[in-house]
């Protein structure tokens, strides 16, 4: 059942018209900004494509990280139990709540050269300081809880039963794995995918700890904001309002593919289960 | 199943807000933060006034603002640390300010442009560049030039910020090439990589060298007493109490505000 406008309380509608306002009107303000005469050459200096090219690249490995490591991670969570395991779920969600910036000490303090593993990835040949490799780290670190958290969501919704029913019909784990539950998770993963890019994408403070900042290596394009505020703040801005489209273009397509609320598998169960069945 | 839903539905309220942050993305600094707490400091009068300086004059500024609230019973000074650029940048958007003191006449001059300032800028202190490694300086650098040698990770400053770009003419006059592996927003960043180990070598300000104590070693550079960085101070034309502001500036300026430079590592006029 829904509650049409009309029945909401007069204070609660201009209350959330208040929130919403303070939500839109920074980037209103921002795009007002905009110098718009200069906006082609400001957003493809070549220091300004370094960053963008830089910054997709990255994003993209990180966002791959985070789907090899995370759909276990999300499955783990949600289909089994285990001591300890609130706990964990906690532990995993932590880089959302987390300032970046103290993700990227954790990081230096992990993955640098004197760091935890420092020594062994030395023995190894491995040399993670000042590398894109650290940008990918940084960036799967802070959107690694958007896809578990997504993904785990959905698992939970669709619950056990189809995986029951083809595993009472004779599928192997694999096989209800593969054509059952992914099936109809699919949509969570994806939308849950596309949010882990959008956080890659933004990332910041811990890049900037933990990878440091040179052109074409490791200055992604939230980097490049922040450096070219000091001098060239018309550059900055249009940059950021490229930062802003990309963003608003990828939470749309994540809401088309699953509305970020709705935790309901987008596509009926049937034709999953048939198939599943159909192959045994 | 109820309490299931009760659960995602909380997840659901988490993953909108969560999703503008990260698509939003860059992150607050702590700069900023302070920048937000000197804006609410109202302007009663009664000697209160903001003071805007530059991230590498906490030290001795805070000390000097303690020995001119002695000095001055009653008045009450809130200081502002960010980088100089910054600073500027919140003074020409409008945040209400009574001293701005930077560290570099470029800053100042786009203060003075926006037609900000109650008076000439006093050029009250100077600062050089240093070498800085880690203390057990595992890379063996003894001067500029080692820190150009190939294999070395060396970290300055961007040319865009005043350290990088003292950085750049230090590289001019000295005849060296540094191929650095990042070039940083700000000093604080260049010493955090070298004091973790993760750089073997950066150019910071001496007083920096100094602040940063057991953390990292300094290392003289002969040219850097040709690039000298000059730290302007100027009381603003917005302050509530233009005669404390002015004070504060003297106060900076004289015998008391040399000495606490001084002993910060800053050199005089």
């Amino acid at each position: 059942m829904e509650l049409t406008p009309a029945r909401l309380p007069r204070w609660i509608l201009v209350l959330a018209a208040v929130g919403g306002l303070f939500v839109v009107l920074p980037l209103v303000a921002m795009a007002l900004r905009v110098d718009w005469v200069h906006f082609v050459p400001l957003v493809t200096s070549e220091s300004a494509r370094a960053a963008l090219l830089l910054s997709l690249r990255t994003s993209i490995s990180a966002t791959m990280l985070c789907v090899v490591f995370g759909v276990p991670m999300a499955l783990v969570l949600a289909r089994t139990s285990f001591r300890g395991q609130r706990i964990l779920r906690s532990l995993v969600l932590l880089p959302l709540v987390l300032p970046p910036v103290v993700g990227g000490i954790a990081l230096l303090y992990t993955f640098g050269r004197r760091g935890l593993l420092g020594g062994t990835l030395e023995a190894l040949g491995v040399d993670i300081a000042f590398s894109t490799t650290a940008v990918v780290l940084s960036q799967a670190f802070v959107a690694l809880p958007f896809l578990v958290l997504s993904l785990e969501g959905a698992l939970r919704t669709v619950g056990t039963r189809y995986e029951a029913v083809g595993a009472t019909l004779g599928a192997t784990r694999w096989t209800v794995l593969r054509r059952i539950t992914l099936p109809l998770v699919l949509p969570a993963l994806i939308s849950g995918a596309v949010l882990s890019f959008a956080r890659a994408l933004g990332e910041f403070g811990a890049t900037l700890t933990f990878a440091g900042s040179l052109q074409g290596t490791t200055r992604t394009l939230p980097l490049e904001i922040y450096l070219q505020r000091e001098t060239d703040p018309d550059a900055a801005v249009a940059l950021s309002l490229i930062l802003v489209v990309v963003a608003i273009a990828v939470v749309g397509a994540a809401h088309r593919v699953r509305p970020l609320g709705s935790l309901a598998p987008a596509r009926p169960v049937a034709p999953a289960l048939r198939r599943a069945v159909d192959t045994h | 199943m109820g309490r299931m839903r009760f659960r995602t539905r909380g997840q659901r309220l988490l993953l909108l807000p969560a999703a503008l942050i990260a698509a939003l993305g860059i992150s607050a600094c702590g700069a900023d933060e302070t920048a937000g707490s000197a804006d609410t400091t109202a302007h009663s009068g009664g000697g209160s006034i903001t003071v805007f300086a530059a991230a590498s004059l906490k030290e001795p500024f805070t000390a000097l603002a303690d020995q001119f609230e002695d000095a001055h019973p009653g008045t009450d000074l809130t200081l502002n640390f960010a980088g100089s650029s910054d600073l500027a940048t919140q003074l020409v958007e409008g945040a209400p300010a009574d001293v701005l003191a930077s560290a570099d006449e470029s800053t100042m001059e786009r203060v003075r442009g926006a037609d900000l300032l109650d008076g000439e800028p006093v050029t009250f202190a100077t600062n050089i560049l240093q070498l800085a490694v880690p203390p057990d300086n595992t890379a063996g650098i003894a001067s500029l030039a080692d820190a150009a040698r190939p294999g070395v990770k060396t970290v300055v400053c961007a040319a865009q910020v005043p350290c990088g770009a003292a950085a750049a003419r230090l590289q001019e006059a000295a005849d060296v090439d540094l191929a650095p592996v990042s070039e940083e927003s700000s000093v604080t960043d260049v010493l955090g990589k070298i004091s973790s180990g993760e750089a073997d070598a950066g150019l910071v300000y001496v007083t920096d060298v100094r602040a940063a104590g057991e953390t990292v070693l300094g290392i003289a550079v002969p040219e850097a007493a040709d690039v000298v960085n000059t730290y302007p101070v100027a009381a603003l034309a917005g302050s509530q109490d233009p005669g404390t502001a002015r004070d504060f500036v003297d106060f900076v300026v004289g015998d008391d505000g040399r000495a606490v430079l001084e002993a910060a590592g800053f050199g005089a006029p």
